[in-house]
């Protein structure tokens, strides 16, 4: 016997594409899995759909209040017509941004998000260049937080999007932020106004990754880089054994970032340590750059040539009096599997000697 | 650890045990995937000396005295056992030794495991009973296990009580150490270890030196060779003379400076390749600048054995090598030809030598394939869960252990007994860490947690310096005084050189492993 949930398939048209989906698929994910892009601002593919920001909205040929919906909360239907393009779907979409940006504060050239903010790009491509709004409070320009050492708030640039604090809520589980006010001053609010200083805030910086706009940026970027200026590797932190992915973001031959990636362990989060402790040692002034010999007490720079030279020199006189077993190795746990390998073989083929350990033990 | 990070996660998990592991700090990413897990229903037991915070939403903590495990263990199985919870049918085809270990864990009735580990058997009873009923229940545990001179048997208990109840072998139980640095994993697989070859091919084994010896070209050494922790006594008397040390910070980070100090200027010759003049480099004959990971091609093991890749993001400054390259070159100058190989191409030959990473290459890592080892060919996957249907071994054993009281407790002089561990803000050394401003800011000196009773009877402030010492040596540091270790604990982190730890820990170490107990040791405390 087939399972009810093995066939329960629907088929609808998105722009006019056929599209057959498992019940329950939201119009959002239908169309992402043809091709087809709808932007988001609040949606969070994690999480039970928001749809506060309602820039994903879609026509559905003959639905209810005009047929005008969140296609990231909707389900597909048995013969639904979608468009997501449609005039009246731009219409709406330009509303919604100038909504967005009546309460905006623009002073794009100077934000650290500039050419990677959302609402940048989605005000570009809908061609919403200023708002039409002249009535209405507005989130009064400066009046920010500051007291994290590693990123700010400016509220002035805030969309609402509720993403930094399912963020935080949801994935971090933290319950640092949250949302408090009505109507016109509803505001994006650490709970019972803590500071962000507070213990409870992790500064793992998850908020900051999720963040849209440049409402919450971290000061390395606003200082020091924008993100059409970076190069992007994916690589594993080097901290703790849990795996985490990140970019590693370089500009001029230099790291001046981290943003997570959605690895197969952290899925797109990160801790203080991988955010923003990551990198700066790399640079750090006092990395040693030359190989040093102790002579009377004191480290003199040497070539590699002499270095090398006076420590096979002393491998070999040692070995040839005392053995092999005289010389031993600790190898290195925070160093890569290919260096390991070939260290203990260096101990082991060339030195002769099973005396080679890492720091598992201690 | 034997099952995937979200395998013992997920929404479908009963009950999680964690055992002297305090992820939320020490594996932030983990710990958020716990408190997940927690929010949504999953009970929560653990048992650590500590009131850590996964505490505050634990059905069940146990606030066992360090150093106690395998009597907890013991005492949870003496109560399965006496309920009826085991799993016969398990028991009966997967394992054996069960008899002995019933034999054992008779002694260990909850009242007598409840005043060894100063804990309540009735929250005891109920533990074991969480534990065993649950379908899916996995064991999570950290050094809080391991770094004891008991620690081997503290993890064979452990494993005891997995399969006593069948809780091994499948989705959503296990026994899951949570490796501590990135990649301590992966340099245990590549053979770092006196007695093992790379895939932990045994240096005593026959076949495995023949064939080893055989791909590489020379003659092996078949005599095991000596620990890390074993060698200060190595180097007292004059067995070892010289000592290549590659990226690692014994002069901080092992216990009992002291006696680190007179091993590292004991020797005849000491090689330190590092990225900083650390306190360990500052001994050394001669001292080769590291590369770090950001600068170098390779793999990382994390704790799910998943195998991931590292990339250069950065080039390294004129003059510098990768430490690969130093590798070589000395192997080369001794006589040894060893071809100059790419991180892909050494890949390439762990994969020939060790079967377990067979089907692991660059290609696959790079087109985006996440493998866990064992993978044993070009289409396997790897294997996510071990044990399934079958131990590695065969039968599951049951290696019984008898608690043994730890190696250094508390007494009148010394009436303290401390315990160590990390924090959030940084990771071990601190190499990393301490170079990052804004963390440094939050966090950059020593403290030591005291239970505010204790402080009080000292005349010990919240803030005040006090002067810690131990059989080893004395230290001074900022007392926190608060509930979070009982009365007559203490606890320190060991990231800070200024009031480190190791000059008061104890190098007595576990006659298995040869780990060191980390975890316990006697101080005395005083005003500074």
């Amino acid at each position: 016997m087939v399972t009810d949930s093995a066939i329960k398939t629907v088929t609808l048209t998105i722009d006019n594409k056929s599209c057959t989906v498992p019940k329950g698929t939201t119009i959002l994910k239908a169309a992402q899995s043809i091709g087809i892009d709808i932007p988001t601002l609040c949606y969070m593919k994690e999480l039970v759909p928001d749809g506060s920001c309602r820039i994903c909205v879609v026509e559905i040929e003959g639905g209810r209040k005009g047929g005008l919906v969140p296609s990231c909360a909707e389900h597909c239907a048995e013969g639904m017509v979608v468009y997501t393009r449609s005039q009246r779907v731009v219409e709406a979409r330009k509303f919604i941004l100038d909504l967005l940006l009546s309460d905006h504060t623009l002073e794009c050239f100077s934000c650290a998000r500039n050419g990677s903010c959302k609402l940048q790009e989605y005000c570009l491509e809908y061609g919403v260049e200023r708002t039409s709004f002249r009535i209405g409070k507005r989130t009064p320009f400066g009046k920010g937080d500051t007291s994290n050492r590693f990123f700010e708030f400016r509220p002035d640039k805030c969309i609402m999007c509720r993403r930094c604090a399912h963020v935080c809520e949801k994935l971090q589980g933290r319950d640092v932020l949250s949302i408090a006010g009505r109507g016109f001053d509803t505001h994006i609010s650490t709970c019972y106004d803590i500071a962000r200083t507070d213990p409870t805030c992790e500064s793992c910086g998850n908020c900051v990754s999720a963040c849209p706009t440049g409402a919450l940026s971290s000061y390395d970027q606003k200082r020091n880089y924008r993100s059409y200026e970076v190069t992007s590797t994916q690589t594993t932190c080097p901290h703790c054994a849990v795996g985490c992915q990140f970019n590693l973001l370089t500009k001029n031959g230099k790291i001046v970032g981290a943003d997570p990636v959605d690895g197969p362990t952290n899925k797109g989060l990160l801790c203080v340590k991988g955010k923003y402790g990551s990198y700066k040692f790399v640079h750090s002034g006092d990395r040693l750059t030359t190989p040093l010999i102790k002579k009377d007490g004191k480290f003199e720079p040497a070539t590699w040539e002499e270095a090398l030279g006076l420590i096979v020199n002393k491998l070999t006189q040692i070995k040839k009096k005392e053995g092999a077993d005289a010389i031993a190795g600790f190898s290195c746990s925070r160093s890569t599997n290919e260096d390991n390998y070939m260290f203990q073989k260096m101990m082991r083929a060339a030195i002769g000697t099973n005396n080679v350990d890492n720091c598992a033990r201690v | 650890m034997t099952n995937p990070f979200d395998d013992i996660t997920a929404p479908d998990v009963d009950v999680i045990m964690l055992v002297g592991s305090n992820p939320e700090e020490a594996h932030p990413v983990l710990g958020t995937k716990i408190r997940r897990a927690v929010r949504e229903g999953c009970k929560l037991i653990v048992v650590d000396p500590r009131k850590i915070d996964l505490a505050k939403n634990a059905e069940i903590h146990l606030q066992l005295k360090p150093g106690t495990n395998v009597a907890f263990a013991n005492g949870m199985m003496h109560i399965i056992l006496e309920e009826g919870l085991e799993d016969a049918e398990f028991i009966k085809s997967r394992t054996e030794g069960f008899e002995e270990l019933r034999e054992i864990v008779k002694d260990y009735t909850p009242e007598k495991v409840a005043e060894v580990c100063n804990i309540d058997a009735g929250e005891l009873r109920k533990a074991a009973r969480l534990y065993a009923k649950a379908k899916k229940a996995p064991i999570m545990y950290c050094l809080g296990v391991t770094e004891h001179s008991t620690g081997t048997e503290g993890v064979m208990s452990l494993s005891n009580l997995a399969m006593l109840v069948g809780k091994i072998g499948r989705s959503g139980c296990g026994i899951n150490p949570i490796r501590g640095q990135n990649n301590v994993q992966g340099a245990c697989d590549m053979g770092c270890l006196p007695g093992d070859f790379p895939g932990y091919q045994k240096v005593k084994n026959e076949d495995a030196l023949k064939k080893f010896s055989e791909h590489w070209g020379v003659p092996l050494n078949p005599t095991v060779g000596i620990t890390a922790t074993r060698m200060p006594g190595a180097v007292a008397e004059g067995k070892v003379k010289a000592l290549y040390i590659f990226g690692e910070d014994p002069m901080r980070t092992d216990p009992d400076i002291g006696h680190i100090k007179k091993m590292l200027t004991g020797l005849d010759f000491l090689v330190v390749q590092e990225l900083f003049m650390t306190k360990t480099a500052e001994l050394a004959d001669v001292v080769l600048p590291g590369v770090s990971y950001a600068e170098k091609e390779g793999t990382f093991t994390n704790s799910e054995r998943r195998v991931q890749r590292v990339r250069k993001a950065v080039e390294l400054n004129l003059g510098m090598r990768p430490d690969v390259e130093i590798f070589y070159d000395i192997m080369n100058r001794l006589g040894y030809p060893q071809p100059r190989l790419s991180a892909s191409e050494i890949m390439d030959e762990i994969s020939e030598l060790v079967p377990s990473f067979r089907g692991i290459n660059y290609a696959r890592l790079d087109a985006g394939e996440s493998l866990h080892w064992p993978c044993m060919d070009e289409k396997d996957m790897g294997k996510a869960i071990l044990h399934v249907g079958k131990f590695t071994r065969g039968l599951g054993y049951f290696y019984p252990a008898q608690y043994k009281p730890s190696a250094e407790l508390p007494d009148e002089e010394y009436p303290f007994l401390m315990i160590t561990g990390r924090m959030l803000y940084h990771y071990n050394a601190g190499a990393m860490t301490h170079r990052t401003e804004g963390i440094s800011e939050l966090h950059s000196s020593s403290y030591m947690e005291m239970h505010k009773g204790d402080a009080e009877a000292l005349g010990i402030k919240n803030g005040d310096r006090v002067k810690v010492a131990s059989r080893r040596g004395e230290i001074e540091t900022r007392a926190v005084v608060g509930d979070k270790v009982n009365y007559g604990e203490v606890f320190m982190t060991f990231h800070f050189d200024d009031g480190n730890v190791n000059h008061l820990t104890n190098a007595a170490i576990d006659s298995f492993a040869n780990v060191p107990e980390y975890k316990v040791c006697a101080v005395r405390i005083r005003r500074a």
